[in-house]
């Protein structure tokens, strides 16, 4: 399954939040699988009409996702998917 | 006449001149306009404002008299099906930093812009011409990503005083490149650095320098406040190490002594979720050992209350004296190499650009 890391600066609104592997051959799965994880996890990670919010950045494994509204960006077994925060400000 | 302080800022230019121990300011011009950066053109004596009006767009002017009147000429812009990545149409969303050629190149100077071009004009501004071999590296597209912006910026450019066909710009976020042939071809120097928002953070393309700058007296000498520390260099960029320590870490803002390479100072915040001065109270850090200490200097500015933050543009130095400004609007000034400071002014907007200048 593949395994999702997430940046640390989540973790102050999941405190429990950690390494986690997830049953998902997309992103958008990805996210489904997080949610039921994390209550409340993909309004942090997306938007209200379902796009990767402006400053978070999804990779899987060393590659940026392609698409951010639809998240079709397949994963597989051995990825790993990275939810990042973009850098934003200043 | 004299030594000024250009200062850009989220409603307008200011120029700043010291009287006596005190300072005073003049209102340059554009009241009410974001001012993203402002330089001065000392071998044509001529002040540049990048502005960045909210409904209008992205505008360029120019004062050759001082700030007394002001010239638009057309600012950088990218041509008709160019693209930030597919789908995406490239059009001019920052003027973020500006730089000019020596002697040997009189008429030329440089904008970096977001979405990440870095424009060149060979006519003292009149025009500007996108450098197509940075545009067309290929890791532009998948592996340079905003950083403070939306999309890609360019926000340090350093020109080298004895060949103005070697340069050095830095990206947030991709990192630094260097060209020496005039930008025909551009090699990446990020070797060193960690970015930790990354999957792999020592990836050599996609680092977040905040700001990048190079000691006048000797070029190989170079400094970088990063997202992830504070760097330095003493090869020229081929090689970076992470100076930081428990006195600085994070922050934007980063200048480097005119007359010694081995003093720097930076303005440290809390890190990246925060942005604010730590623990309430502003203190600006200064090296004399080329980063292997720190000391904090805080006499003088506020110690209590405050949740100030240096962008990356907003300090300055000149000999011993030394200004910045924040994100809260006020601006502070030392003449002891940044021991001591005073406060110019509470109630600024929020500063952007601080330049010494002298007419």
């Amino acid at each position: 399954m593949p395994t999702v890391r997430f940046t640390r600066h989540l973790k102050r609104f999941f405190p429990d939040l950690e390494e986690v592997e997830v049953q998902a051959t997309n992103v958008c799965e990805v996210i489904d699988a997080l949610e039921g994880r994390f209550e409340g996890m993909r309004g942090y990670v997306l938007d209200d009409a379902g796009a990767v919010r402006k400053h978070v950045n999804i990779f899987i494994n060393n590659d940026m996702i392609k698409d951010r509204q639809g998240l079709s960006d397949a994963v597989t077994s051995d990825d790993e998917v990275f939810i990042m925060q973009a850098l934003s400000g200043g | 006449m004299g030594e000024h302080v250009l200062v850009g800022t989220r409603k307008g230019l200011f120029a700043l001149q010291q009287n006596g121990s005190g300072w005073e300011s003049e209102l340059l011009g554009f009241l009410g306009a974001p001012v993203t950066i402002a330089k001065y053109d000392a071998r044509h004596k001529t002040i540049w404002a990048c502005l960045d009006h909210g409904h209008w767009g992205c505008k360029l002017s120019r004062s050759r008299d001082f700030g007394k009147t002001w010239e638009e000429v057309d600012a950088p812009k990218y041509d008709e099906g160019l693209e930030i990545k597919p789908g995406v149409p490239a059009t001019t969303r920052l003027l973020w930093s500006m730089a000019f050629a020596g002697d040997d190149q009189p008429n030329t100077m440089y904008i970096g812009t977001e979405p990440g071009g870095l424009f060149r004009s060979d006519d003292g501004g009149d025009s500007w011409q996108l450098v197509e071999s940075l545009w067309n590296d290929p890791d532009r597209p998948d592996k340079w990503f905003g950083g403070g912006r939306d999309h890609p910026a360019i926000h340090s450019i350093i020109i080298d005083p004895d060949d103005s066909n070697h340069i050095f710009i830095s990206i947030s976020c991709a990192g630094t490149y260097e060209t020496a042939d005039g930008g025909k071809s551009w090699e990446v120097r990020n070797n060193g650095l960690r970015a930790d928002f990354l999957p792999d953070p020592a990836s050599s393309v996609g680092q977040d320098p905040h700001l990048v700058v190079a000691s006048p007296q000797n070029l190989d000498i170079m400094w970088q406040q990063n997202h992830c520390g504070v760097y330095q260099s003493s090869d020229a960029g081929k090689n970076w190490t992470d100076v930081s320590n428990d006195v600085v870490h994070f922050g934007f803002a980063v200048a480097v002594s005119p007359s010694d390479p081995n003093r720097a100072w930076v303005i440290p915040g809390i890190s990246d979720e925060c942005r604010t001065a730590i623990d309430g109270a502003l203190y600006v850090a200064r090296t004399d050992d080329m980063g292997k200490t720190w000391t904090d200097y805080r006499a003088g500015l506020p110690q209590e209350n405050c949740y100030d933050i240096a962008y990356r543009h907003p300090l300055d130095v000149s000999e011993k004296t030394l200004v910045f400004g924040t994100t809260t609007g006020n601006i502070f000034a030392s003449n002891d190499d940044g021991e001591n400071w005073a406060t110019v002014g509470n109630s600024f907007p929020p500063v952007y650009s601080v330049e010494f200048a002298t007419w």
